[in-house]
């Protein structure tokens, strides 16, 4: 039995899983110590819990457990990889380059750093969303401390040639910062192979709970350091300081560990199914797939139908949970500024989808979704004056309109 | 956003979707907005040239669930109606009807102006002058 609307936005959150929630239940009242408290048994075991936590979640991605700073989140790791070279490494210069299609998290730190005095470099990407390696090295100088490039895209699903990122950045003796929020627990990610020297990630993402995430920091060959965004107890090698969230890390620690044992699997049935939506919606007219159709995590679609209009294609499809290429819950309307880095007119930013595909996702849900949509881009075509023209032959860039 | 029952109810079984013969000289047609705005409004009446009575009225609309809304009941006001009546829609009353928010009054200015586009398209076609709209919305 379907069950409505159909949640197809993990891009935005995962529900939690089962799993995880029983790993977690104890220690809320139980073993609800403080894994700071070295003086009896109730700090002892929760201390003993983060451990474990952390060291399934070091696995996941290659690292070791020491090289894990947990956080409330991605935002937060961000913050402090970005706030926390720049205040670090100072000393040795004030550029960092970064890409426009980057999460919020990522570009308004970025633009922080530019309040304190940095400078950064914002490189665009092509169409399809990768970014040119050539543009990276002609955009390194002599100040160049840190490249912050995602791993996977939020909205598009797009991922980058992050050995090729991470070559050029030790090449140059830079630091590499990755955003891997969208990509850790999905496809294989590996700090070492992947020249990584800091890594943001989270757990919401991957069917753990919200309000906790970590920054992977590199021991070794660099080793790296940032300065603390949070201060007070010292927490985490001094780089985070604040209580742990111990339920929260050990649902995280729970989360990594089914992640590392049925990802491979998981990410062969989501992209299956993925290819199987995309195949049947791309059969409608004018609808475009956004970003490269190769690089890209197993899960995401994002879609563009030309001529109907966001919010009435959104209205359409309210039995699916999905997202838009528009923020229209405001008076102005704003398109995608990913989708618009990628070069999209704003109507076709408007008039795009996001769907994120997760692993409680049935293939009956996959089925509703194509006649949904497929029926919404339908009615709304049939009403459209602008598919009608469209239809005639008319070039729609020749017809003066009556603005308002 | 939260949208009234009408405005669902329009949006799902819209009234009056369709085109009429936009060179005929009964036919009036207004087309409004743009589409990087994220609305275009085209609205046609058909006149009864010996009566005056508005006999038929078609739309179509690319736009958010409002702008149907606001269209697909234009429609269905302007039938029956004389072109001199027609004349007197006021995007007010959409609003009301309608019972749109703020931030969606514009859909309604755009219809009242699609009709007030559709019936000037008229007059000039049947050798009148067109009716000058000292209204200002904007």
């Amino acid at each position: 039995m379907l069950s409505f609307p159909i949640y197809l936005d993990n891009n935005s959150t995962t529900p939690m899983d089962p799993r995880v929630l029983e790993a977690m239940l104890p220690f809320f009242n139980e073993k609800f110590g403080n894994a700071a408290s070295r003086n009896h048994s109730f700090g002892w075991s929760a201390e003993e819990a983060v451990d474990y936590a952390r060291e399934q979640v070091a696995r996941l991605v290659g690292a070791t457990s020491k090289e894990i700073i947990f956080t409330s989140g991605a935002t937060e790791a961000n913050n402090l990889a970005i706030k926390g070279v720049y205040e670090m490494y100072g000393s040795q210069g004030n550029h960092m380059i970064t890409v426009t299609t980057e999460h919020k998290a990522t570009l308004d730190a970025c633009k922080k750093v530019e309040k304190m005095g940095g400078d950064v470099t914002y490189l665009s990407p092509n169409e399809d969303g990768l970014i040119n390696l050539a543009d990276l090295e002609a955009a390194i100088t002599d100040k160049t401390i840190l490249i912050t490039v995602m791993y996977g895209n939020n909205e598009i699903g797009v991922v980058q040639d992050l050995k090729g990122i991470s070559a050029i950045a030790k090449k140059n003796g830079i630091l590499f910062h990755t955003d891997a929020t969208q990509a850790v627990g999905k496809i294989p990610v590996d700090v070492l192979a992947d020249g990584i020297d800091l890594m943001s990630f989270t757990a919401h993402k991957m069917y753990g709970p919200k309000g906790v995430g970590a920054l992977y920091v590199r021991r070794k060959n660099p080793r790296v350091k940032v300065t603390s965004q949070m201060d007070g107890g010292g927490h985490e090698r001094g780089m985070r300081s604040g209580t742990l969230n111990v339920p929260g890390i050990v649902g995280f620690g729970k989360a990594c560990e089914l992640s590392q044992n049925e990802m491979a699997e998981e990410a062969v049935r989501l992209s299956a199914m993925r290819d199987r939506l995309e195949k049947e919606l791309l059969t409608i007219e004018e609808a475009y797939v956004n970003g490269n159709a190769e690089h890209r995590l197993p899960h995401v679609a994002n879609i563009s139908f030309k001529f109907v209009e966001g919010e009435g294609l959104m209205m359409g499809t309210k039995d699916i949970a999905v997202s838009s290429g528009s923020a229209c819950t405001s008076a102005s309307l704003e398109p995608s500024y990913v989708l618009k880095s990628l070069g999209l007119d704003d109507e076709l930013a408007h008039s795009s989808l996001r769907f994120g595909l997760g692993r409680f996702t049935t293939d009956e849900e996959v089925d509703f979704a194509i006649d949904h949509v497929k029926t919404a881009v339908h009615n709304l075509r049939e009403m459209s004056p602008l598919w009608e023209m469209f239809k005639e032959g008319i070039d729609l860039k020749t017809i003066e309109w009556a603005e308002h | 956003m939260a949208y009234s029952e009408k405005v669902i109810d329009h949006y799902q079984n819209p009234r009056n979707i369709g085109t009429l013969d936009k060179e005929s000289t009964a036919v009036g047609t207004g087309l409004v907005g743009a589409p990087e705005c994220g609305d275009v409004m085209r609205l046609q009446i058909e006149v009864d040239d010996a009566t005056g009575i508005i006999k038929d009225a078609k739309f179509k609309t690319f736009g958010c669930g409002s702008a149907i809304a606001s269209s697909s009941l234009a429609t269905e006001w302007l039938k029956g109606k004389s072109v001199d009546a027609a004349m007197e829609i006021d995007n007010m009353d959409i609003v009301e009807e309608l019972a749109l928010p703020p931030v969606k009054i514009h859909c309604s200015v755009l219809a009242e102006d699609a009709i007030k586009m559709a019936i000037n398209d008229y007059r000039v076609k049947q050798g009148l002058e067109p009716i000058e709209d000292n209204k200002k919305h904007y």
